[in-house]
């Protein structure tokens, strides 16, 4: 209490600049007096009796100050005189001070860019209430190489029971068509349990949500809809709720509207974006029980019950598991090793964008440490450049200790303006850099430069300044006085020690920067070796359109509910479509089939049953299965191997068929032909069709599901045969891209106008964006390491430039003495050599340890590339050599009288 | 002069505390030569720390000041102490008379008591 008081009136002291040197003079004069009296009294002479009083008294001055630091706030008052006496420093070096705060504006800006990124995709919690509850969970069966293959509705019953979770939903993302009114328009929207707002734990802003209890099996006809869906399409009707939309053909209730601030969990933009939630059961009424193995492929995401970690609640789940397969051996046969993996929901949306963004923030912290390193070694220099005013100083009294104070203080000054510089050129340029950002990325929208960013770069900036000025602040200050002094205004040759430091500090540049560049080449060859990748299949000049088929609840309303039904649309749309210009081929597919252009959890996964196999095949395979129509293989280039393709002869009434790729034939029917074999899948209720599906033939290994790989099992289902509801059309041909959609529209909605048409796209751009993330780590750390050259460049250069000055004199009297000035060029690039070397080994031990670590990034390229190694290496010795160029040309032509002279 | 000790560092507020206490509104001067005067003049008051020590006894709230006249009428600042002034001798007497005795049984301490 005391203190604090104490301390209040101190700080109030030095804020006010009180004052009480007046006091104490008053004070002193009155003690002198009043000491000489007694003194006077004690028989003393007038004079002898002052000069006893004033030796009593002390040192009048060393009163006043320990007076004065009682008064104020000592260490505040020097701080502000060294401010001001470092801004001073800083405005008699202008060029010296630019040069310092563009390095650390360069180094800071770009090291808080890639934080807001990473702040906003992996450090900010999701936007609902106690989002560490939030987990996503994952049922795998890795016995037989299957993630994700979803639950059941007794599955998801046992989950919601056990105990662990306050509430489970499964939601499922896709569109909706909205017919009515106008164009029918095609929306973003998600199936969900009724329990998913629950487990968001969010409200709507008018209406409700949806009634977490609610048991109806199929959809319940209600829907909640978006803050921004309602205001676009619905003009803000206040009295929304309880009227009815068609969607789908199906009438719609609104039962409620989001807040404006509410975002959809999802990983995409378009999935966060999400504008209308329908309420399902995911199963379709009584009779057909839902059985224990027919997996609803949809994700799921839960609320984990107060208390409880995700750690915690995983050990329960595998206790869980466990029960379960033991109650129920037929469902989970061993070799299957059914498993539940909860994932904490951030982490899942963000996925395998984790290490890419680790990646950056990697990169971008070696420039910002070669900066610091740059700066560093500036501020080297121009401490012996001020080792005579230092001694000086230190000859007139100055403390040691309150000299480093104030050199750290300069040195902090200048890092915390360029941080500041940096974060706010950041600041302003921000929309701009954004537009670099791949749309694919997560929470792309939640990207801003906020408070928390400003605080980052703040702190970056300050323990950067402490690291890295603290070291030249002690170097310079501690000093051979005599030495320095005698030396006549030369004031250059600084410490030994401090040019040791400096050397290290390039060698360390150096090698940083080394590290970089190694890590930039073998992203660019991965990505250039993806880019390069023999597709097995043929995007030029191939267009894909989407549109999709109504999906009512009630299956009597469904105009397109057989094979037969839809395929009358499919072929009447595809003759139309063929009569636009520039359209030479066409064809359709469902949209798992877009080469490329869906993401994991987007996958069909069929169970597989193979006949003659049927006893072991208790778990059966699951396998990625497209339904296309007979002129996709031909219109995507893709080539037979065996057998053959579809045929018009395959329709609903004949014999079902199928085609695999090479990588399921070599999976799955190993050393034997499949043509001829036969399947059997399971239908979505877990009971296997009776009807075989033949396999008739077999298609080349294709990069359709993975640039980087080419041997994922696939199937392809004939269209004609098995009805899809998400289509996407295909179009090659020379066709205008900005006419096309239009056009394609009007041909479709021809047959049926309340079909939406959407997301046209070349199927080049699917190409381009699946490579989105790929290209912007890669530029990006491309980018950082022409940088760190670039710093690095600088660093030697400066160095050597260093050195020729400080021996100077030296080389003058080589060249006096008859020394040939292409030796002393030689000296001069010997030493930048040196140092380029030291760099370069130091360098590529760490360039191993990294590209070690970066493994999982490449593709198509060793870690240990020795072509980049080396090329990399030989840069930078070339532009170590090119730096240290110009000082040795100085050095050079140097004249020794001159400089002698002079010196 | 030569035998006269410093004032120990740290104890110097508690005397100075102490002489207020006893002796009510002081100036500097008087309270240095009380100090003097109660150690038996075995102490001598550097005068100097005496106005920094005063100065932050009154930030700390434990005296007040104000200008008046001293005997022969000069200008001069008295020290008094507040309500909180008054308390505070107490506690840090007895702190030092517990130091004070924990320091004369070590004094008094013998090889046997260890045993």
């Amino acid at each position: 209490m005391r203190f604090l008081r104490r301390f209040f009136i101190r700080l109030s002291n030095f804020a006010t600049a009180k004052r009480a040197d007046q006091r104490l003079r008053e004070e002193l004069a009155e003690n002198v007096a009043l000491q000489t009296e007694e003194n006077l009294r004690a028989g003393m002479s007038p004079a002898e009796a002052r000069r006893q009083a004033a030796l009593k008294l002390g040192a009048a001055q060393t009163i006043r100050e320990h007076h004065n630091a009682e008064q104020g706030l000592p260490l505040a008052e020097n701080l502000l005189l060294d401010i001001r006496y470092a801004f001073r420093m800083l405005l008699r070096s202008p060029g010296f001070s630019l040069i310092v705060i563009a390095t650390m504006a360069l180094g800071v800006g770009a090291t808080t860019a890639i934080y807001s990124v990473i702040d906003a995709t992996l450090l900010h919690p999701l936007p609902y209430p106690h989002p560490s509850k939030l987990v996503r969970i994952q049922a795998n069966l890795p016995g037989v190489g299957a993630h994700d293959i979803g639950f059941s509705i007794p599955e998801l019953r046992d989950l919601q029971n056990s105990g662990i979770f306050q509430n489970v939903s499964l939601w499922f993302f896709g569109t909706d068509t909205l017919t009515g009114s106008g164009q029918p328009t095609r929306i973003a929207g998600k199936s969900v349990s009724p329990t998913y707002f629950a487990v968001l734990g969010v409200h709507a802003q008018l209406g409700r949500t949806f009634d977490p209890h609610d048991a109806t099996p199929g959809f319940n006809n209600e829907v909640v809809i978006s803050d921004g869906f309602w205001k676009r399409a619905l003009g803000a009707d206040p009295n929304i709720v309880g009227k009815t939309l068609r969607v789908d053909n199906d009438p719609a209730l609104v039962v409620g509207v989001m807040p404006a601030s509410f975002r959809d969990q999802g990983q995409t933009n378009e999935q966060v974006g999400t504008e209308l939630w329908a309420a399902t059961g995911f199963y379709p009424d009584p009779p057909s029980q839902p059985t224990r193995n027919a997996r609803t492929p949809y994700s799921t995401i839960a609320r984990l019950q107060p208390g409880l970690s995700p750690e915690d609640a995983q050990q329960h789940i595998d206790a869980l598991v466990a029960s379960l397969k033991k109650q129920y051996p037929a469902d989970y046969p061993s070799q299957g090793a059914w498993t539940i993996h909860l994932t904490p929901l951030a982490e899942s949306l963000v996925g395998n964008v984790r290490q890419s963004l680790i990646l950056l923030f990697g990169a971008v912290g070696l420039v910002l440490l070669i900066s610091c390193v740059n700066v560093a070694n500036l501020l080297l220099a121009r401490a012996s450049a001020r080792g005579r005013e230092m001694a000086v100083r230190q000859a007139l009294g100055a403390a040691r200790m309150r000299l480093v104070r104030q050199l750290f203080t300069e040195s902090l000054l200048l890092f915390v303006l360029g941080g500041v510089a940096g974060f706010a050129v950041l600041f302003c340029a921000r929309k701009f850099l954004l537009q670099f950002v791949p749309e694919s990325l997560p929470r792309l929208n939640d990207i801003s430069i906020s408070w928390g960013v400003l605080a980052f770069a703040i702190v970056v900036s300050v323990a950067a300044g402490t690291i890295f000025g603290l070291v030249p602040a002690f170097l310079t200050s501690r000093l051979n006085l005599t030495a320095t002094l005698r030396q006549e205004g030369r004031g250059s040759s600084g410490s030994r020690r401090s040019s040791r430091l400096r050397h290290v500090l390039v060698i360390g540049e150096l090698a940083l920067s080394l590290v970089l560049m190694v890590a930039a080449g073998l992203l660019l060859r991965s990505f250039w070796d993806l880019f390069n990748v023999q597709l097995g299949f043929n995007p030029t000049r191939v267009m894909a359109i989407e549109s999709s088929l109504p999906n009512p609840n009630d299956p009597s309303t469904d105009i397109y509910r057989t094979a037969t039904q839809e395929s009358v649309f499919l072929r009447e749309t595809l003759r139309r479509i063929r009569t636009l210009p520039g359209v030479e081929e066409t064809a359709v597919s469902d949209r798992q089939a877009i080469p490329l252009g869906h993401g994991q959890n987007d996958r069909r996964l069929v169970p597989l049953v193979r006949e003659g196999q049927e006893g072991q095949d208790r778990q059966p395979p699951l396998l990625d299965t497209s339904i296309v129509s007979p002129d996709y293989f031909h219109v995507l280039g893709m080539s037979l191997v065996r057998g053959r393709f579809f045929a018009d002869q395959d329709l609903e009434s004949t014999p079902l068929v199928a085609v695999i790729n090479q990588a399921a034939a070599r999976t799955y029917w190993p050393n034997q032909d499949p043509v001829g074999k036969r399947v059997r899948m399971l239908g979505r209720l877990g009971r296997a069709r009776p009807d075989a599906t033949t396999i008739v033939g077999v298609v080349a290994d294709a990069h359709t599901e993975s640039l980087a790989d080419a041997s994922v099992p696939q199937m392809y289902l004939d269209l004609y045969q098995r009805p899809a509801k998400f289509l996407a059309f295909y179009l090659r041909g020379p066709v205008d891209p900005a006419a096309i959609s239009e056009q394609v529209r009007t041909q479709i909605q021809a047959v049926d106008p309340e079909l939406p048409v959407f997301h046209p796209e070349t199927l080049k751009d699917v190409l381009a964006s699946s490579l989105s993330v790929r290209r912007f780590s890669m530029e990006m750390v491309a980018l950082f390491a022409i940088t760190a050259l670039l710093l690095a460049g600088l660093g030697i250069y400066g160095t050597i430039s260093f050195l020729v000055n400080e021996q100077s004199r030296e080389i003058a009297i080589r060249l006096a003495l008859g020394a040939q000035r292409s030796n002393i060029l030689r000296m001069v690039l010997r030493q930048g050599l040196t140092l380029a070397c030291a760099g370069a080994g130091v360098g590529l031990v760490g360039a191993l340890i990294v590209s070690h670590l970066m493994t999982n990034l490449l593709y198509g390229v060793s870690p240990y590339d020795l072509s980049i190694f080396a090329g990399v290496t030989a840069v930078l010795t070339a532009v170590a050599i090119a730096a240290s160029y110009v000082p040795a040309l100085r050095a050079m032509r140097l004249d020794p009288l001159t400089t002698l002279q002079s010196g | 002069m030569k035998d006269k000790q410093d004032v120990q560092q740290g104890t110097l507020s508690l005397m100075v505390l102490k002489t207020l206490g006893v002796r009510g509104q002081q100036h500097g001067w008087g309270i240095a030569r009380r100090i003097e005067q109660i150690s038996g003049d075995l102490l001598a008051v550097n005068q100097g720390t005496l106005y920094p020590l005063l100065l932050k006894l009154e930030h700390e709230g434990s005296v007040t000041s104000e200008w008046g006249a001293s005997d022969n009428n000069r200008r001069a600042r008295f020290y008094e102490l507040t309500k909180a002034g008054r308390k505070q001798p107490q506690a840090e007497t007895r702190n030092w008379e517990q130091t004070a005795a924990i320091i004369a049984r070590f004094f008094n301490v013998k090889a046997e008591d260890l045993l």
